[in-house]
This record gives C-alpha cells, sequence and structure tokens, in this order.
C-alpha cells in the first residue's frame, strides 16, 4: 500500500464523538496501516482457544467467542461544503457461555490471550449468577462444527481503498447538480462499514468473515419564501451489501419509472448525480403539487417505498423473539403469535410469497454464517399469503417445533451481545410478464407512491401509517401530476390481503434499512428488502396538512 | 481505569497536548463503567458490563481540522494519536465555517451530577432490584419484561487556548412493561435517576402491573378529536422519539433562518420573541437544577447556564452554532441537555378527578414527522390507555393512532401537572383539549 493511502485511512478514526449512533467504538486503536490487511486467522484462532478453554475450565457446557474489527466511515457535506468526515475503528472481543443453563456475556478490548480468558471467566461468572433466577434451562438447537473456514461479500471496490478526496468530490459534485435544478439546500451523506468478523465456538468452528456494506443518501430542500413553504425529496438510493462499485452507474442498471415520472429506479449500481438533479426538480415541484383528497384508492408502491412496509408490517412481525415476549418492553411483541398461526388465517392474498435469504448476493444481510456459527440460508416465511415460518435463532428453535436454527443472530460489535435479528425478507417478483405502465394502465383512481417517508406501526404490528418521498395522482391509467400531503394508513392483514398485482422479476429490486433498531441496550443491524411494483387495492389515505396559525 | 479524577484526567490531556505541533490542538477523554440487566417472561434473559474509557484528539492547521481517537494510554500510543489527526488535518479541506478554539471559560460550579451511591452499584443490586421486579409479577400471576441500565461517566477537556474542563455524572434508569398472560393488558412504568437513594423497581413494577391488570379487555371507541391526560412518560420517551423533545430539537436558529423550520417567518428570519404557545408553557434548562443535575459544558466547551426557551409561551430563544451566530449576529447559546417544564402542583389522579370526559394515556410509541413545516407527528399509544368519565376511569379502551404537532396541543393546554423526572427531563403531565387520534389499532 502507498504511503499517501495510509494517510488518507487514519481519517478511519476521526470524529467518533460525533456519531455516536455508530457501534463498536472504544476499542484497542490499531495501526493504519494494518487495516486493510486483516489480522492474520492463526493468531485469532489461538486467541479463541484461550476464551474457549478459560469458559470451559470455568464451568461452561458453551462457549462462543466474537472477535471483531470494526471500520466505519461517514462523509456528510452541505451544499459546496464538507460538514464531517466521521471515521472510526474499533478492536476487541466478545465472550458469550452457557453456564447452569444460562446465558453469560462479557466483552474486552484487551485482546490477548490472557485479557480473552478473562472475560470467558467474568462471564461464566454471570452466567452462574443469574442462573439463581431462572426458571428454564437454554435448550440450544445441534449446531455442527465446520472447522477453519471463511467468507466473504463479494464485492469488486473496497470502499475504504478509495481515497476521501475521490468520494467528497462526487458528494459535492451531487450537491452541485441539486443546487443547479433549483434546490434551497442540499445534504448528502456516504456511510460505509467493514466487519471483519472472526468467530469460533465449542462446537469447533472457526469461522472468518470479511463484511462490506455502503449507503450513499441526498436530502433536497426547497423554500419558497413569499409562502414560508418547504419541502425536501430524499434520494432514492439503497443501502446495499456492496463495495464502492456500486456508485459507479450502468445503465443496465437503471429501471424507468412510470411514463410521466421522469422516476428512475437503480438496481445494484446508484447514479446520485442523476438522482440529484431529478431530486431538485422534484422538491420544487411538491411546493406547488396538488393536496391529496383522502379516501380510498389503489396504490401501487415503487420497490424503495415497498421495502420498508414489507420489513415493519412482515419482517419485525415473524421475528420469532418478539413473538415469544422478549421485546415486549421496548420495540414490542407481535400479531402473529403460534396460536394466531394455528387458525390457519390469510396474512395476504395468494399473491403473496415472502422469503427471507440470508444469502442474497448485494443485500445488507449477507453472510456466509450468523453471529452463532449456524451457515446462512433462504427460506418461507409466507407461501401463497399463509405464514408458514418464522426468523429464529438456536435457543428458540425447539420452542416452535424445529431442530435447528435459521442463521438470523447478529450482534452490531465485538462489545454487544449478539440476538434475533431480521433476515433479509423480500417479497418474490410476479411469475407473470407485467411492467409499471401495465400496472398503472388498469389503475382508475389510484396514487403512485416512491421512496421512504415517514413510517410507524404499532408494537403488535396491526395498524401503520406510511407516507413517501414523491406522489403521484393516477386517473383513468394514467400518471396525473404530483400530490402532496399523502399518507396511507391500515391493519397489515387487510393490507396485504389487497395485494393485487405484482411486477415480474424485470423490475424487482432491493431497498435497505441501514441502522434498524431493536433490543436493550440498543443494537443496530442492516437488513435488505426486494419487491418488485405492486398494486394495493382499497386503502385508506388521509391528508396530513395542518395549519399551525 | 474507566473513572479518572479530574487530576488524573488533566495530567493525560496536559501530556497530549505537549506532544502537538498543529496550530491548534484540542483533547477530550470519556469514561465510563457500567451495567445492565435486561428480562422477559419473568427471567432475565441478559446481563452484561461495559468499562471504557477513550481519548479524541482534535488538531488544526489554519482552517483544516482533524480527529484522532485511541484507547490506550502510554507515551508512544498518545503521541501517535496525535500524529495522526495532525496528519488528517493537513489532508481536510478548509472548512469556510471554521471557529477558532475556544479559551478558558468559566463554568457553573454546583451541579450535583455525580452521586457515590451510584457509582456503588454492584451486580447483587442489580439483580436484587431485577429479582424484586420478577417475583411481584410472579405473585400476580403478570408476565414482565424489564431492563435495569446504570453508568458512572466522566468528561475532561484541555485545549492549546486555555480551556479546561471536567466533570463525572451518575445515572440508572429503568423501565418495565407488564402484560396479562391472555394478552389483553399491558402496563408500563420508567423513571431515571443520577442519585438512586429514590429507585425502587418493585415500586414501579406495582404501577405497571396495576395498569396491566386495570387494562384487560380494553373497548374501542370512535377515533377523533379527544381531551387527553398525557402522562410524563407519554410526553418525553427514552426508548423513542417523542413530542416535546421534538419539540425542543427544532429550537435551532440556523434552520429556521434558512427557512426550514416551524420557527421560519414568511419572507424571512425567524419567530423568536413571538407569542406561539399557551401562556402557562415556560420551558428552561439548568444544569445546576436538583432533580436533573446535568453537564455544565457542551461537547464543543461552551459553558451550559440556565436558559429560557419559551416563557409565558412566547420563543424566548434559540440554539445555535458558534459559526452560525457569528454570522447571524445572534446570542451564541449552546443546545441543552436535558430541560424543565414548569408545571402545577396536581397529580394525574387530581387531573382525572376534574376531566368530565378524556382518556388518559401512558405511553405513545413510534412516534415519527410527519410534515416538518408543522411539526406534525404520528404515532400511537401503548401499554395502558383508559376512558375517563365524571373524574374517574370508567374503562381500558384499545390503542389509538394519533397525528398531532406539539405546537397545535400546547396551544390546547387544559391544565398542567407537578413535572416528573423523565429522560432526564423534568415534564408536567398535560390534559390537552382536541388531541387528534385518527385510528384504531388492535395493538395491545
Amino acid at each position: 500500500m502507498k504511503r499517501r493511502e495510509f494517510v488518507g485511512l487514519t481519517s478511519l478514526a476521526a470524529g467518533a464523538l460525533f456519531l455516536p449512533s455508530f457501534p463498536g467504538f472504544g476499542g484497542s486503536p490499531v495501526d493504519p496501516e494494518r487495516l486493510l490487511e486483516g489480522v492474520d486467522p492463526a493468531l485469532k484462532k489461538r486467541l479463541a482457544d484461550a476464551a474457549l478453554n478459560a469458559a470451559k475450565s470455568a464451568g461452561a457446557s458453551y462457549a462462543d467467542v466474537r472477535i471483531g474489527r470494526y471500520l466505519n466511515q461517514s462523509i456528510f457535506t452541505r451544499e459546496k461544503q464538507v460538514q464531517n468526515i466521521a471515521s472510526g475503528e474499533s478492536f476487541g472481543a466478545g465472550v458469550r457461555v452457557l453456564a447452569n443453563g444460562t446465558w453469560g456475556f462479557a466483552a474486552t478490548n484487551t485482546v490477548t490471550e490472557a485479557g480473552l480468558a478473562k472475560a470467558a471467566q467474568l462471564a461464566v461468572s454471570i452466567a452462574k449468577a443469574n442462573s439463581k433466577v431462572q426458571k428454564d434451562k437454554v435448550n440450544l438447537a445441534p449446531q455442527k462444527g465446520y472447522g477453519e473456514v471463511s467468507w466473504k461479500t463479494p464485492i469488486v471496490q473496497n470502499a475504504f481503498e478509495v481515497p476521501i478526496a475521490q468520494k467528497v468530490e462526487l458528494m459535492l459534485a451531487a450537491n452541485a447538480k441539486a443546487l443547479d435544478n433549483g434546490a434551497s439546500f442540499v445534504n448528502s451523506a456516504l456511510f460505509q462499514i467493514n466487519e471483519q468478523k472472526y468467530f469460533a465456538s465449542t462446537d469447533g468452528s472457526y469461522i472468518d468473515q470479511d463484511v462490506h456494506r455502503i449507503w450513499p443518501t441526498i436530502g433536497v430542500t426547497a423554500v419558497d419564501r413569499s409562502t414560508g413553504k418547504f419541502r425536501t425529496r430524499e434520494g432514492l438510493s439503497a443501502p446495499m451489501g456492496l463495495g464502492y462499485e456500486y456508485m459507479t452507474p450502468k445503465a443496465a442498471d437503471k429501471i424507468a419509472g412510470p411514463s410521466g415520472t421522469g422516476l428512475i429506479g437503480y438496481k445494484n449500481s446508484y447514479d446520485i448525480l442523476e438522482d440529484a438533479a431529478l431530486a431538485a426538480q422534484q422538491a420544487k415541484g411538491k411546493l406547488t403539487a396538488k393536496s391529496v383528497t383522502p379516501g380510498k384508492y389503489d396504490i401501487v408502491l415503487d420497490p424503495n417505498h415497498l421495502g420498508l412496509t414489507i420489513h415493519e408490517s412482515i419482517g419485525h412481525a415473524t421475528e420469532l423473539d418478539r413473538v415469544l415476549g422478549y421485546e415486549a418492553n421496548y420495540a414490542g411483541t407481535s400479531f402473529a403469535t403460534l396460536e394466531w398461526k394455528k387458525q390457519n388465517k390469510p396474512y395476504g392474498s395468494k399473491l403473496v410469497n415472502i422469503i427471507a435469504d440470508k444469502t442474497q448476493p448485494g443485500s445488507l444481510g449477507a453472510v456466509g454464517y450468523d453471529d452463532e456459527g449456524v451457515k446462512t440460508k433462504q427460506w418461507d416465511i409466507i407461501k401463497d399469503g399463509m405464514l408458514v415460518d418464522y426468523q429464529k435463532i438456536r435457543d428458540q428453535a425447539a420452542i416452535v417445533g424445529q431442530n435447528e436454527s435459521d442463521g438470523c443472530c447478529y450482534a452490531q460489535s465485538w462489545q454487544d451481545v449478539q440476538f434475533q435479528r431480521m433476515a433479509n425478507i423480500s417479497l418474490k417478483p410476479g411469475t407473470q410478464k407485467m411492467s409499471v405502465d401495465d400496472m398503472i394502465k388498469n389503475v382508475d383512481k389510484g396514487i403512485y407512491i416512491a421512496g421512504r417517508g415517514s413510517f410507524s406501526i404499532d408494537q403488535q404490528r396491526y395498524n401503520f401509517q406510511f407516507g413517501g418521498t414523491v406522489y403521484y395522482a393516477i386517473e383513468k391509467g394514467k400518471i396525473a401530476g404530483m400530490l402532496e400531503d399523502v399518507a396511507y394508513q391500515a391493519n397489515t392483514q387487510e393490507f396485504w390481503n389487497s395485494c393485487a398485482a405484482i411486477c415480474d422479476e424485470s423490475d424487482y429490486r432491493l431497498f435497505g434499512s441501514f441502522f434498524d433498531g431493536k433490543g436493550q441496550p440498543p443494537q443496530v443491524s442492516a437488513v435488505s428488502h426486494g419487491s418488485a411494483t405492486t398494486r394495493f387495492n382499497g386503502v385508506n389515505i388521509i391528508n396530513t396538512a395542518r395549519k399551525i396559525g | 481505569m474507566a473513572i479518572l479524577s479530574k487530576d488524573e484526567a488533566q495530567a493525560i490531556l496536559k501530556k497530549v497536548l505537549s506532544f502537538s505541533t498543529a496550530n491548534e490542538c484540542e483533547a477530550t477523554l470519556t469514561g465510563e463503567i457500567g451495567g445492565n440487566v435486561r428480562s422477559a417472561r419473568n427471567a432475565i434473559s441478559t446481563a452484561g458490563a461495559v468499562e471504557n474509557v477513550q481519548l479524541i484528539v482534535e488538531s488544526r492547521f489554519g482552517k483544516r481540522s482533524g480527529t484522532a481517537t485511541c484507547n490506550e494510554f502510554d507515551d508512544a500510543t498518545l503521541r501517535r494519536c496525535v500524529q495522526r489527526a495532525e496528519e488528517i488535518a493537513k489532508l481536510a479541506p478548509e472548512s469556510p465555517e471554521y471557529m477558532p478554539l475556544l479559551g478558558a471559560q468559566q463554568y457553573l460550579d454546583g451541579s450535583k451530577a455525580f452521586a457515590q451511591n451510584t457509582a456503588n452499584i454492584t451486580p447483587d443490586y442489580r439483580a436484587q432490584q431485577t429479582a424484586a421486579s420478577l417475583q411481584l409479577c410472579e405473585k400476580r400471576k403478570l408476565s414482565s419484561a424489564g431492563f435495569l441500565v446504570d453508568s458512572t461517566n466522566f468528561v475532561a477537556k484541555r485545549n492549546s487556548k486555555g480551556l479546561e474542563a471536567y466533570q463525572a455524572g451518575t445515572n440508572l434508569e429503568y423501565s418495565v412493561t407488564v402484560r396479562t398472560p391472555d394478552g389483553t393488558g399491558s402496563g408500563y412504568a420508567t423513571a431515571d435517576y443520577n442519585d438512586i437513594s429514590k429507585f425502587d423497581a418493585g415500586r414501579l413494577t406495582q404501577i405497571a402491573a396495576d395498569k396491566a391488570s386495570g387494562s384487560m379487555n380494553a373497548k374501542a371507541i370512535e377515533p377523533g378529536k379527544y381531551t387527553v391526560i398525557l402522562e410524563p412518560a407519554a410526553l418525553v420517551a427514552n426508548t423513542d422519539a417523542s413530542l416535546l423533545q421534538a419539540l425542543m430539537s427544532a429550537m435551532d436558529a440556523r434552520s429556521a433562518d434558512e427557512g426550514r423550520s416551524f420557527l421560519s417567518k414568511k419572507g424571512g428570519g425567524n419567530k423568536k420573541g413571538e407569542k406561539l404557545f399557551d401562556e402557562r408553557v415556560t420551558i428552561y434548562s439548568d444544569p445546576t437544577n436538583a432533580d436533573i443535575p446535568d453537564r455544565i459544558f457542551a461537547n464543543d466547551g461552551r459553558p451550559q447556564k440556565k436558559v429560557t426557551w419559551i416563557e409565558k409561551g412566547v420563543v424566548k430563544n434559540l440554539y445555535t452554532s458558534r459559526f452560525w451566530a457569528q454570522k447571524a449576529g445572534i446570542p451564541d447559546i449552546p443546545p441543552p441537555g436535558g430541560w424543565i417544564m414548569e408545571g402545577g402542583t396536581q397529580s394525574v389522579q387530581d387531573m382525572i378527578k376534574g376531566t368530565a370526559k378524556g382518556i388518559l394515556v401512558t405511553r405513545l410509541w413510534y412516534i415519527r414527522p410527519v410534515d416538518p413545516q408543522t411539526l406534525l407527528y404520528t404515532g400511537l399509544t401503548r401499554d395502558g390507555t383508559f376512558y375517563i368519565e365524571n373524574g374517574k376511569i370508567k374503562h381500558p379502551v384499545k390503542n389509538f393512532r394519533f397525528n398531532e404537532s406539539p405546537i397545535i396541543m400546547l396551544n390546547n393546554l387544559e391544565a398542567i401537572g407537578k413535572p416528573q423526572r423523565v429522560g432526564g427531563n423534568m415534564v408536567p403531565p398535560l390534559k390537552i383539549r382536541d388531541f387528534t387520534f385518527t385510528s384504531l389499532s388492535d395493538a395491545v
């Protein structure tokens, strides 16, 4: 590596103070020259064995250790200037044990054999102390050891190896595009994550993984000083499990939106310059758009919007820890209980097929093995409208009469305990050829919605209200101008049962959530949701405009 | 070494500054030691402990700056951390919003943010408090899920312009949700303290348990505009966005001046000095307040003092960055930590007695912005929603979705109760007329 690249990378350590939401700060500093090379797996194996042996000697019946180096970098700009380059790196290890049938966990940034052994002993002592108040022992699904294996996100270009100056230049060029097209203000940001994770367990696995994620995002504001009105339009990128190649647009990755909107959907690469220009034009358009008349409409949802609806109303509702009550004090429970599932009520119409997939290329949740050493897979959650399975980890499988985990255990950093997190949850595209224009042609009175907006759902995932980034009226099969003040309210089951049409594979793309929160202490995880444009009939639209005097 | 004394911290910071060759250099040390216990289904699910100290070094050459961090404290590591900050500074673009580092500052004395008995918390103490909660629910055949977290921390700063600051603090937060076995009732309680002498997990669990039992088999009533009594945990949450925190977070001068805030004025400028709320609304911050002792300096080293944000319904002050204060020629005020909304002497029970028809709300959930222009937010009631008639709780009601703005809400004020501490703020229960519920939720 060249000297200049080292120096550029030193800013990986900068600005941790300014971005507290990033996990895992506080680890030991690592010589920047070593940041991209990874820690020698042989060394990590030796360290891991020290932890596992210490745990067993202290009385653990099971133990796992995660040695992680977590890199993140964020570039924040507004208009013509860089606001901040916030970066961090963190190195440490977390040891989880089962003793007396109870979990214990301890983490340390002293990554030495002695340091890890000490953490393991502490974890066992915590488990033993807590076991005095436990009623039922933890029942782990069996898991074979994989020996020494590795996995890497299939990236083309590591975003951390791209000089900061090049990335800053692109963000400022996007801002300039927005300003040239009439934006009053523009903010842009580029988030990059690299998790170098090593997992070992008393089952006999030694798993080395290198995980990458990226998210460019832009927000444009148009202000009309004479009326005091302002409107924003967010970028239509998706956070992805890709490298910096996502920032090099390819024509083949662009999917045209409905005729009359000018919208473009992005698949595996993103044209931030093009999107910034359109964002400015549409933010201005929103200043004079017609305020929606509330009522029932057929709504056509772009994948960049629908992903969040899937996330909230299906993804979280089918997490088994929520179903069982482990999130009751924070994120809530779920209507889709084990009893509800037994009743065989339809979750959605027969068109609705939802799969969970931790292997999908380009997705945020793709890994080779989860954070308790389970090889990842794809499985059905909803088949022909019926709930057929949940998302679960090793200590939950027996509760639903299964004998293996789904491999969706995750911790945001080495210093946080791993627990059940959402797999990529996606709606299968339609099997018959249908473009977005084909779909809209059949809508008499409707609204087309693209992009992520305001989103809120109750603690059992029944009642939700979602807005979007841009809205277009559909009248007699055609786009008929922009709308404003739109939100739809629905009940999860009624909504998915109103699913009337899904475009085909050619319209399919991923949306993602980069900082999905759950747990106490709260942790974030990143997850993707794939879909094609989808139609829902007779949905309740409200007008969100209010006056404040 | 997680909690350093003032002298220990400043000794490290002096050494760090001695390694600097930059025009300006500022070093900050933060440390924390703490623990947590999480429970669900009347059993402990996870428990953990954290301990960490971190150094942040910011170096500046002209208008260029760079920051580096480390958490080892031998001379070689400290020297390398300073060198890395300087290398980044030399590479960074010049900032058009550059402001020189602050010099020596005068900070208030008397904040009681640190309490020794909180710093003395042991794993046994956490286990005992959690056990008290679990046992109460077991006895009443209810199911509890709770979270107890405590920390002892410090922040120390020093820079080449003569700024020197240090403060230690402690905190404990507890929240518990109690549910009935049939899944038709749920209740919630939460509290936080610097000093744990008043903390009692059992007492808080009792409140949540009573709400759970009382909220079984809720009746559906039509959504619409209702008089509501919002308990403090419904106005400010430590687990979610909240209506009053949204209001306080919007008190930023720059976004108001730029035309993208509810405080922006048609034609330019902001609404400072205008009466935007009911005249009974007064909100201020004061780091020496006995109930919510807070940080005496902001992240950038500016002193935190008593500031009145809203007085008798009039917007009195907006917070701002140092750059924007200088550019706009306005007072240079940092954003507050905790804040205090003045209230009356009535308890929630007193407020219920004085209500002919209304709805009591324990907690609001998944609160998200809908329209920044009007500060319109949506969200739902949760964990104890009750119909009030003729001064008494008549029956539990199903949960609602709301669409409401804190600005409208604070203009529809009927009564203000006695403030309680929530999420590091002092918040009174509020009785609000015409609060807008837009749909029903079946969630319990």
